[in-house]
């Protein structure tokens, strides 16, 4: 593998390994293990903050998440010069 | 018009429409019948996906399942759609790269090992089969609650439609069928959805309803009065948790390693044109799934509240306090009520003789629950009639409901059938078959298939419901975890694979047998499926993440000690690690 393609890796595996992270908060975090923490705390009026995260703001963060990966892998693909075609 | 007749106008016209897509996404070679030609918009692709992946259970039984389990129910929200982040980030952009047909066939190439495309090739069928089933009987259902046809016929005429139109068309015309069911069933979904926010909140989006105060002047907000209503009849708060926190955790993580570790949800990306197509169309995928999974939560509790409002209503004193109100009266009671009583699903037994309806939770003191039978899945069907929503909204559901199923389901037999076709006969049998020999062969195991699903459909056995925590168990223990290692970590070999895919599978299955019974023959079981005798409180349902961990670890761990991969199969993982071309 040539070390342009190994850079690329290295970069595509923080992206991945920070999104993650991302994800694993929104959903176990505030949505599982805080959750009864935050129940104490109200948003968009009668929301709970943990129940808002379990039904509703965990899954938008997830669409948010898939959006900017692909966003940032087809800038690190044009960086690194691995893009298609 | 009566419902009838406008509910056969509806469900008819979509039926023509998915004909006439069929007629003109015919498959003419093996490209078009297994991958569509790789041709499909991203977009597109992603309204594709979100009918494939949303099934008569997300349809039909999740808001229901929300409905009556409240906060608990977020497992499935979040592992059903947490699932596409992973499958967006470690799986889809990868499996498009390499280019080929089906999933299995990644398998078997990158451990070059036909045993591994074989586990593979069996873990598929026995995931896609078992969740076949339910839509089968989902189409079933729906025929006979709504046009009032035997169960028998309406399962005929599902099948029918789909032979049709997969048998032709394959995953070409699959694809373009699957995205105008996804039009139907989230208009389907929503629309009742809205007007019942609207009724209750004055907020047109359940999404911001559910948080929204109520319009009944008492100034409460929807949730706390939800939660107050159903501690006072003695059932648990609805926005807190109840089961186990690692039980909620896990049972989380299986549903989202199992959602990413599904064919016929993977193999969906093989049909866009570039790498960075698969990206984006993951995104798109949720999106459209997202609508309705952000719906749901606002359906489920909303029809829980009109629901034991319903039964017992909240009264205004004359001095401006909320009070509970007297009991439904029997007699009294709703055409929707009666309605469902035929079916068997809603059922009251007048305990104390006093010819009203009492229907309170297990914590109550004093009283006994009368609503003996209230089935979860009548919340979606039942709605727009609780609500008094017009005629063609409800058959707007029922049109949606089939929608939901047969898209599912067509995308289900497609993964079997190319499993067959392309992995057992051209890939392991016979590997000179002919391009045209093999698309009649993927065409004949499709019919197969789909007289296979319709004979379960027809006689249903008796583990249905339980079989689909196989289907996910069975996708997370075993199919991810060789996908991801097969890109993210070079070592791994064939052997090291193949023994990491049994044990997870093996102690999955084990786990689920012991607590449901060997091949789910209940008198079987080692132990009574109840949380005292789990290991750490984890439910049978929440053990495929367990079974994940195990084929991580085995597989590393043995293909450390045995020979690494030859280097061919080096430089395919580099090859498959960058869009482009890797010049050497």
């Amino acid at each position: 593998m040539s070390s342009d393609s190994q850079e690329y890796w290295k970069a595509n595996i923080r992206l991945v390994m920070g999104c993650l992270a991302v994800w694993f908060i929104v959903s176990y975090g505030c949505g599982i293990l805080f959750a009864p923490a935050l129940n104490s705390i109200h948003i968009l009026g009668g929301y709970p903050l943990g129940f808002w995260f379990a039904q509703q703001g965990s899954i938008y963060s997830f669409v948010i998440l898939v959006f900017f990966y692909a966003w940032r892998m087809n800038q690190l693909d044009r960086k690194f010069g691995v893009q298609e075609d | 018009m009566d419902l009838k007749l406008m509910t056969y106008l509806v469900v008819g016209a979509t039926f023509v429409l998915y004909m006439f897509i069929a007629y003109r996404a015919r498959a003419g070679t093996t490209g078009e019948f297994y991958v569509a030609g790789k041709g499909v918009h991203p977009v597109l692709n992603g309204m594709a996906t979100g009918a494939d992946w949303m099934s008569a259970a997300s349809f039909i039984s999740m808001a229901g399942l929300i409905a009556f389990k409240g906060y608990d129910a977020s497992v499935f929200l979040m592992g059903w759609t947490g699932g596409y982040c992973l499958l967006a980030m470690l799986l889809a952009p990868y499996l498009r790269k390499y280019g080929k047909f089906t999933v299995p066939e990644f398998i078997g190439d990158r451990y070059y090992s036909n045993t591994a495309r074989v586990v593979a090739v069996i873990c598929l069928i026995v995931a896609s089969l078992t969740y076949v089933i339910g839509q089968m009987k989902g189409v079933g259902v729906a025929f006979s609650r709504f046009l009032e046809l035997p169960y028998e016929v309406g399962l005929g005429v599902g099948m029918v439609i789909v032979f049709i139109y997969a048998v032709l068309g394959g995953m070409k015309g699959v694809t373009y069928t699957q995205i105008a069911q996804y039009c139907v069933l989230i208009f389907a979904y929503t629309v009742p959805a809205v007007f019942i926010s609207l009724q209750l909140t004055d907020n047109p989006l359940p999404q911001l309803g559910l948080g929204a105060q109520l319009n009944d002047g008492s100034g409460m907000f929807l949730l706390e009065k939800l939660d107050k209503t159903l501690v006072d009849l003695g059932f648990t708060q609805y926005t807190t948790q109840n089961g186990s926190t690692l039980n909620i955790f896990l049972y989380t993580l299986t549903l989202m390693i199992g959602t990413a570790g599904l064919p016929h949800v993977i193999t969906r990306f093989f049909t866009v044109p570039k790498v960075k197509d698969a990206r984006s169309s993951v995104g798109w995928s949720l999106v459209f799934i997202a609508i309705l999974y952000t719906t749901a939560p606002g359906v489920g509790a909303m029809a829980r509240l009109n629901l034991m409002e319903t039964i017992r209503p909240t009264m205004t004193s004359q001095d401006g306090q909320q009070q509970a109100g007297e009991w439904l009266k029997y007699e009294e009671r709703p055409q929707w009520f009666k309605n469902w009583e035929k079916t068997g699903l809603l059922k009251h037994e007048d305990k104390n003789g006093d010819g009203k309806i009492q229907y309170v939770g297990p914590n109550y003191v004093g009283l006994e629950n009368e609503m003996v039978t209230v089935d979860r899945d009548i919340m979606v069907l039942a709605n727009p009639e609780i609500a008094k929503l017009p005629n063609w909204v409800i058959a707007l559901v029922a049109a949606g409901g089939i929608a939901a199923a047969l898209s599912t389901a067509a995308g289900l037999l497609l993964a079997i059938s190319s499993s067959i076709s392309h992995d057992l006969l051209k890939g392991i049998v016979a590997k000179n078959m002919s391009d045209k020999n093999e698309l009649m062969a993927g065409r004949i195991a499709m019919a197969g298939a789909i007289a296979v699903a319709g004979y379960f459909g027809l006689h249903p056995p008796g583990f249905a419901a339980q079989v689909v925590a196989l289907a996910f168990g069975l996708a997370a223990s075993s199919i991810f975890p060789a996908l991801m290692m097969g890109v993210f970590v070079k070592r791994v070999n064939n052997i090291g694979a193949v023994c990491g895919m049994l044990s997870g599978l093996g102690i999955t299955m084990v786990y689920i047998f012991w607590f449901k019974g060997w091949f789910f023959v209940a008198d079987t079981a080692m132990a009574a499926n109840t949380p005292e005798n789990w290991f750490l409180g984890i439910s049978p349902e929440a053990f495929g993440a367990v079974g994940a961990l195990v084929n991580f670890a085995i597989a590393y761990l043995v293909s450390r000690i045995t020979p690494p991969p030859p280097e061919h199969i080096q430089n395919l993982i580099e090859d498959i690690r960058v869009p482009g071309v890797i010049q050497r």
